[in-house]
C-alpha cells in the first residue's frame, strides 16, 4: 500500500516528519516496506532560463543555448528540442548529474564544432511523464536558481507498507490516517460525505436480481446518473498523487476511481450512460457467458460470480473489474456511477478462478467498509463535479448496507492479565475511541461498538490487540518464565534423543549427514516401494518433486550422483528424517539412513584403498543399533530384503520373528542405472521407530564378572553347503556350551576343489572363558566335541579334518 | 715369569678381547674361551684342586677375582653392545613420519540438526519438552483448528502442497507449519504445558530464502497467568542464549496471525561488518519470528477452556535462524547435499550442543 505524505497529511493533521510517520506505522502494525522520496533524484536539476537561443552553425535540427541556472552566468548547451527557444523558462541538468530517464551522467561534450556543458530535459528524462516532445517548458513566473522537484511539488515522500490480511482498513490512506491519529501522530481531518443534492431523477435504475432473495452476493447497490460533463484530464494535484505511487493518470472519471481506491479504500466503477441499456442490476453470471473486462481480454463466467449486468448482458466483474463495452472515453458526457458491496469471498474466488488481479479485487476480498457505499459514491460525486462540471441525479439504491453492529466485552484488567502491561481504563477507552469504536460501560467492564470498517475485531482478545497496538507494545515489560524444576529434567523421550543419536553414530563412522527433499519423482518412488496415487501431491511444484518419498535412500543416491558428477568418488551420506509409506500420521516412520559409494578412502602410500561392500553397511547398521539402545546381542541377520538391493547381497536385521529393525545390501544395478550412479554402492536403512523402548532407564550396571582362569582358544572348520548362512553354525557353537564359550568368531570362509562344487569350508574361533576353575584337557576336549556335534547337527556340515 | 706376572697378562688378554668384541656372538666366544667348560680361567680353577693348601690360600681368591671381574667385564660389554646394536636397528627403522597417515573419513553434522539441538538445549532449560506432530496433516489440525477458515488466502494452493484426493474428495495436507502441533497437544495434555515443536513444514515456494520444504519450531505455553510479558522475556532470553551475546536488540511489532491474538512479529537487531552479519546491535532489523498470545479459538479447538486457560505461541525457521548464526548465505543449498557444502558447514559429531559446555 502506497501512499504520499501529502496525500496523508491531506487527511492527517500533523507536524510529525515522514520518518518519524514511518516509525510509527511499523510500530502499530502496518509495516514499513520503504521511504523514499523521489526528489532525491531530481536534486541536480535546477530552474534555468534560456537567454538566447540561436541556430546551430553546423546542424539544421540543433540549438545553441545561452542558460542561466540562477548563478548570473551563462553555460552554453546544444539543444535538440524543437521548443528551445529565447526567453523560455526550462529545467537544467548540469556536467555530473545523472539523468534518470537516459541513465547517463552527463559529461561536458562538443555537438558539431560547440561546446555542450549540460542539458534542458524533457519530463520523460526525469522519469516524470512520456513527454518527449520537447523540453520541459514552465511557466514566465517560475523561479529561476530552485530545485525543479521542489517548485514541481515532487519533494514529497512515499511511503510503502505491507498491509496484514485483517486490515482492509488500512488499505485508504484515510484509514492509515485514522490509526495514526489513535497513536498520536496528529489529529484526524472530518470526512465530508454530505449528500450531493440531486436535480433530476436517475433515468437509469438498479436492481439486485438473485434467485430466492439471496442478495449475500451483492447486498448493497448505490448507483447515480451524472450529466453534462467533459472528461478531460485530472487535475495536477490527483496525477501527481496517482503518479506518485505508480498508477497513469488516464481521464478525470477514471482517476477519480482510482482516487477513491486508494485515499478511501473505496473501489467504484463509473459507466458511459450512452452505452448502458436498461435497467444496471447485480446477479450470479449465466454459466458459460463472457465479458470483455477493461484490461481488453475476456473471460468466461461461471455460476458462482457475481456480474453488474445491463439489458445487453454482463458490463461489469463485481469487485474485479469493469467491462470494455461500457467503460468511459474522452467523449462521454453522461456518466452513471456505482458503488457497491461485493460479498468478500465469492470475489476472492472469482479472481482467483478468472487469475484476474485488480486494487478492487483486493480490497473487496479483504472486506470494504459496509457503511460506506454512500458517502463512497457522495465524495467520488462532488469529485466529478468539481473536475468535469455537470450535474447529479438523485442517488439510487437497492439493497442495503449488510451492517455487522456487532459489540465485544472487555474486562478492563485483561490488558494487564493478558498483555501484561498497565493501561489505566480510561485511557483503554481513549483509544478504542480514536480508533472509531464506541464505547459503554464501568471501570470494571466495558462493551464496544465495533466500526463496520474492522471485520477482524470479534472479541475480547482483538480489543486487548487494538490497545496494546496502539499503545506500543515496546512498553511491555520482559518477564522471565517462574521456573519449574530446580535442575532442569530430561525433556526428550527415548525416541527423541535417537533421532540425534542416530545422526551421531553415523557422522562418528565418517557419514556426511545431508537433509534431502521429503517428496521425490515418482518413477524414484516406485523404484523404492512407494509412488501410490494416496502419496502423489495434487499440486507439486515439479515433476521431480511429487510423491512422498517411500525410503531416505532416493534422496542419497540422488547425491551422491550429483556429488560424483562433480568428482568425487568416495562417499558416504546419511540422512535421519521421516519416510511415508502411508497418508495417515500412525503410518511416518523415522528412518535412519545410509549410502557409501565407492571405495573406502583416498590412495594413500600406506594401504591401498577397497571397493566398499555389503559388510561396510553391515557394519554401519549394527554400530549405529547398538548406539541406539536395540539388543544386538538378540538379532537376527536374514538373507532376504526389499526389491532394490541386490537379490543375493541383501540382509535384514530382524529382533525375533516379526520385528525387522533394519535392512542393509548392495544397491540393486537397476538402481543404480535409474540414478545414473556407477558403484560399488551400499546402502542401509534403519527404521529408529521399530527399535523397542526399554521399560526402564535403569543407570546402575549389572555387576563385572571377571574371570581370573585361563582363557582358552580352539579353532574349528567346517565343510557344509554352499547354501547354508554362516550365522546358523555361529548360533550353533554359541549354543554348544554356554557357561563356557563366549566368543565364537568366523575368520576364514573357503571354497575351491579340495572341498568340492557347492560346499564351502568355515573356520571359526571359539573362545572358552570359566568362572571358577582352569580347564583341564579333558574338558576342553569334552566341549570341542560338544561343538563339532552341534555344528554339525545343526548345519548338515562336517568338521573338516 | 711369575704367577701373578702370569695371571696379570691373562686377565689383560681376556678383558682386551672382550673390550674389543664386537658382537654379542663375539663376546659369547670371549666368555667361552675364559669361563667357558674348557675357559682358561675355568681351567685353571680346576687346578687348584692340585695346589697346596698354601698355594691355594693364595691362587684360590687370585683367581675368585679374575673370574668375578671377567664376568661383570663381560656383562657391561654385552649391554653395551646391546645398546649398539638397538641403536643400529633403530636407524634402519627410520619411517619418513612427513607421508600421510591413513586417510580416514571425517563426518558432519548437518547444520539444521545442530540447530536443533541447540534450540533444545536452550528451550529444555527453561522448562520445555519437545513435541512432535505428523508432516501429512489433514485440514482439520492445519487450518481449521488454528483459526484458519476456508477461504483464508493461507489455504489456497499457491502456498499449501495437497495430496491427490480420497475418495470423500478430502485432501491430506503437507504441513505448512509447525502450529499443528499446537492442537495435538492440547489434546493431549493438562495444563500447564510448556512445549516447542521442531520439524519439516511444507510450502510451495522457491528462491534464495524459500524452500518448498524447510524446519519450524513452534513454542506453547498453556497455563492460567502467563502473558505477553512473559512471552517477550522468553523470546529475549532465546535469542541471547542462541546467538551467545550478552545483550540483544529486538524489535516487537504488531502482526497479525490468525492463531494469535494479540499478534506480534520480531525483530533483531543486526549490522554488517565487512562483508559479515553481526547480530544483537545496529540499525537494520531482521525478522525471526512471529509470535503471539494463543487465539481463543485455537485453544478451544484444543479442547481447553480459553476463559479459564491462555498462553503464547510462536513459530520460528530453524534453518533460518541457522543461516543468522552460521553466516551460511543460500536457504537452497541446506537441502542439496553438496558434500563441499556438507564438509564445510557441517559440524563435528562430538560437538554435542549444551547450555553448560556452550552451545556452538
Amino acid at each position: 500500500m502506497k501512499f504520499t505524505l501529502s496525500w496523508l497529511n491531506s487527511f492527517l493533521d500533523t507536524d510529525a516528519s515522514a520518518e518519524e510517520i514511518a516509525d510509527k506505522l511499523t510500530m502499530i502494525g502496518l509495516e514499513l516496506e520503504s521511504l523514499t522520496n523521489p526528489a532525491d533524484a531530481l536534486k541536480p536539476f535546477v530552474i534555468a532560463k534560456v537567454l538566447e537561443a540561436k541556430q546551430h552553425p553546423n546542424a539544421d535540427r540543433l540549438r545553441v543555448c545561452q542558460v542561466d541556472p540562477g548563478t548570473g552566468e551563462a553555460i552554453q548547451v546544444v539543444c535538440g528540442a524543437p521548443n528551445a527557444r529565447s526567453g523560455m523558462i526550462g529545467v537544467f541538468a548540469p556536467v555530473g548529474s545523472y539523468v534518470p530517464g537516459t541513465g547517463i551522467e552527463l559529461k561536458a561534450g562538443n555537438l558539431r564544432g560547440e561546446a555542450s556543458n549540460g542539458m534542458l530535459v524533457s519530463e520523460r528524462e526525469l522519469m516524470l511523464s512520456d513527454d518527449h516532445e520537447g523540453i520541459i517548458d514552465l511557466p514566465d513566473d517560475a523561479p529561476v536558481g530552485t530545485p525543479y522537484a521542489t517548485w514541481a511539488g515532487l519533494d514529497d515522500p512515499v511511503i510503502d507498507i505491507g498491509v496484514t490480511p485483517n486490515r482492509p482498513d488500512a488499505l485508504g490512506v484515510y484509514g492509515i490516517a485514522r490509526d495514526l491519529a489513535a497513536a498520536g501522530m496528529g489529529t484526524l481531518k472530518p470526512l465530508d460525505a454530505t449528500p450531493v443534492e440531486g436535480a433530476f431523477k436517475s433515468p437509469i435504475g438498479v436492481e439486485l436480481r438473485f434467485a430466492d432473495g439471496d442478495t449475500s452476493p451483492c447486498p448493497h447497490f448505490v448507483g447515480r446518473y451524472i450529466r453534462g460533463i467533459k472528461n478531460g484530464p485530472s487535475p495536477a494535484w490527483m496525477q501527481k498523487r496517482l503518479r506518485a505511487i505508480g498508477l497513469r493518470p488516464i481521464s478525470a472519471l477514471v482517476d477519480v476511481t482510482n482516487y477513491m481506491t486508494i485515499a478511501y479504500g473505496r473501489p467504484l466503477h463509473v459507466f458511459d450512460a450512452a452505452k448502458v441499456k436498461g435497467t444496471i442490476h447485480a446477479r450470479l453470471a449465466k454459466p458459460g457467458e463472457t465479458i470483455e473486462a477493461l484490461d481488453g481480454r475476456t473471460y468466461t463466467l461461471d455460476g458462482t460470480m457475481t456480474v453488474i449486468a445491463d439489458d445487453s448482458g454482463p458490463e461489469g466483474l463485481a469487485g474485479v473489474m469493469g467491462g470494455e463495452a461500457s467503460g468511459v472515453s474522452e467523449t462521454t458526457t453522461d456518466v452513471f456511477l456505482e458503488s457497491a458491496y461485493f460479498d468478500p469471498i465469492r470475489t476472492a474466488s472469482t479472481g482467483r478462478k478468472l487469475n484476474l488481479l485488480s486494487d478492487a479485487r483486493y480490497r473487496f476480498e479483504r472486506g470494504i467498509d459496509p457503511a460506506f457505499t454512500e458517502p463512497g459514491a457522495e465524495i467520488a460525486t462532488r469529485l466529478i463535479l468539481e473536475m468535469c462540471g455537470g450535474e447529479a441525479s438523485e442517488i439510487v439504491i437497492a439493497g442495503e448496507a449488510p451492517l455487522r453492529n456487532a459489540n465485544a466485552r472487555l474486562r478492563m484488567n485483561r490488558v494487564t492479565t493478558l498483555a501484561g502491561v498497565e493501561i489505566a481504563p480510561r485511557a483503554q477507552v481513549d483509544i478504542l475511541e480514536s480508533l472509531g469504536f464506541a464505547v459503554a460501560g464501568t471501570d470494571e467492564e466495558i462493551v464496544a461498538s465495533i466500526p463496520s470498517w474492522r471485520p477482524d475485531v470479534n472479541g475480547e482478545a482483538d480489543l486487548v490487540e487494538e490497545i496494546v497496538r496502539i499503545h506500543g507494545l515496546e512498553k511491555i515489560a520482559h518477564v522471565m518464565l517462574p521456573r519449574t524444576e530446580a535442575v532442569t529434567k530430561p525433556k526428550l523421550s527415548v525416541q527423541q534423543r535417537r533421532r540425534f543419536k542416530a545422526a551421531r553414530a553415523l557422522a562418528s563412522r565418517g557419514f556426511n549427514e545431508a537433509v534431502t527433499w521429503s517428496f521425490l519423482p515418482s518413477d524414484q518412488a516406485r523404484l523404492f516401494g512407494g509412488g501410490e496415487d494416496l502419496l502423489a501431491l495434487d499440486n507439486p511444484i515439479s515433476t521431480e518433486l511429487s510423491d512422498m518419498r517411500p525410503s531416505l535412500l532416493a534422496g542419497l543416491i540422488a547425491a551422491v550422483s550429483r556429488n560424483a558428477d562433480r568428482g568425487t568418488e568416495t562417499q558416504a551420506l546419511c540422512e535421519v528424517g521421516q519416510v511415508y509409506p502411508g497418508d495417515r500420521p500412525e503410518d511416518e516412520r523415522l528412518h535412519a539412513s545410509g549410502i557409501r559409494l565407492g571405495v573406502t578412502g583416498p590412495r594413500s602410500a600406506l594401504q591401498a584403498p577397497r571397493d566398499v561392500d555389503l559388510f561396510d553397511a553391515k557394519a554401519d547398521v549394527l554400530a549405529a543399533l547398538e548406539l541406539l539402545g536395540a539388543p544386538v546381542d538378540k538379532v537376527q541377520v536374514q538373507a532376504e530384503g526389499p526389491s532394490w538391493y541386490h537379490p543375493g547381497r541383501v540382509g535384514t536385521v530382524t529382533l525375533g520373528p516379526k520385528n525387522k529393525l533394519a535392512t542393509f545390501g548392495e544397491l540393486h544395478p537397476h538402481v543404480l542405472e535409474a540414478f545414473d550412479v556407477s558403484g560399488p554402492l551400499v546402502g542401509f536403512e534403519i527404521d529408529i521407530d521399530a527399535i523397542p523402548v526399554p521399560k526402564s532407564q535403569r543407570a546402575a550396571r549389572a555387576a563385572l564378572k571377571i574371570s581370573g582362569y585361563q582363557t582358552v582358544r580352539r579353532d574349528f572348520a567346517f565343510v557344509i553347503e554352499d547354501s547354508v548362512p554362516a550365522e546358523k553354525l555361529v548360533r550353533a557353537a554359541k549354543g554348544a556350551e554356554k557357561s563356557l564359550i563366549t566368543q565364537v568368531n568366523v575368520f576364514d570362509v573357503f571354497r575351491g576343489a579340495a572341498i568340492g562344487e557347492g560346499y564351502k569350508s568355515i573356520a571359526i574361533e571359539v573362545t572358552l572363558t570359566p568362572e571358577d576353575r582352569t580347564l583341564t584337557e579333558a574338558e576342553i576336549e569334552a566341549v570341542s566335541s560338544r561343538v563339532v556335534q552341534a555344528v554339525e547337527k545343526a548345519t548338515g556340515g562336517q568338521l573338516r579334518r | 715369569m711369575t704367577e701373578d706376572t702370569d695371571l696379570l697378562a691373562l686377565e689383560r688378554d681376556i678383558l682386551e678381547r672382550i673390550d674389543t668384541a664386537e658382537n654379542e656372538a663375539a663376546l659369547e666366544d670371549a666368555r667361552i674361551a675364559s669361563l667357558g667348560k674348557k675357559g682358561v680361567v675355568s681351567e685353571r680353577l680346576k687346578g687348584l684342586g692340585k695346589m697346596t693348601p698354601e698355594e691355594r690360600q693364595v691362587a684360590g681368591p687370585a683367581l675368585n677375582g679374575l673370574k668375578a671381574r671377567i664376568t661383570e667385564k663381560i656383562e657391561a660389554r654385552r649391554s653395551i653392545l646391546k645398546e649398539k646394536a638397538l641403536t643400529e636397528r633403530l636407524k634402519s627403522e627410520t619411517i619418513d613420519v612427513t607421508l600421510p597417515a591413513r586417510p580416514e573419513q571425517r563426518g558432519t553434522i548437518h547444520p539444521t540438526t545442530q540447530v536443533w539441538q541447540e534450540v533444545i538445549a536452550i528451550f529444555a532449560d527453561m522448562g520445555f519438552s519437545v513435541a512432535e506432530g505428523p508432516h501429512i496433516e489433514n485440514d482439520w489440525y492445519n487450518f481449521g483448528a488454528l483459526n484458519i477458515p476456508p477461504e483464508h488466502p493461507a489455504r489456497q494452493e499457491m502456498d499449501t502442497f495437497y495430496l491427490k484426493p480420497k475418495e470423500d474428495g478430502s485432501r491430506m495436507v503437507l504441513r505448512t507449519h509447525t502450529s499443528p502441533v499446537q492442537i495435538r497437544t492440547m489434546e493431549n495434555e493438562t495444563p500447564p504445558i510448556r512445549i516447542i515443536a521442531p520439524g519439516r513444514t511444507f510450502r510451495s515456494d522457491s528462491d534464495r530464502t524459500h524452500t518448498p520444504m524447510f524446519h519450524q519450531i513452534e513454542g506453547l505455553v498453556i497455563d492460567e497467568t502467563t502473558h505477553m510479558g512473559h512471552l517477550k522475556g522468553t523470546l529475549e532470553a532465546f535469542c541471547k542464549a542462541f546467538f551467545e551475546v550478552d545483550d540483544v536488540k529486538m524489535r516487537f511489532r504488531p502482526s497479525h496471525f490468525p492463531f494469535t491474538e494479540p499478534s506480534m512479529e520480531v525483530d533483531i537487531g543486526c549490522h554488517w561488518e565487512g562483508g559479515e552479519l553481526k547480530i544483537g546491535e545496529g540499525d537494520d532489523w531482521l525478522e525471526i519470528l512471529g509470535s503471539g498470545m494463543v487465539h481463543p479459538n485455537v485453544i478451544r479447538a484444543g479442547g481447553l477452556d480459553p476463559e479459564k486457560y491462555q498462553g503464547f505461541a510462536f513459530g520460528m525457521g530453524l534453518d533460518r535462524i541457522a543461516m543468522l548464526k552460521y553466516g551460511i548465505p543460500d536457504l537452497r543449498a541446506f537441502f542439496e547435499a553438496d558434500l563441499r557444502w556438507l564438509r564445510h558447514y557441517g559440524f563435528a559429531s562430538l560437538d554435542m550442543p549444551s547450555v553448560a559446555e556452550g552451545l556452538s
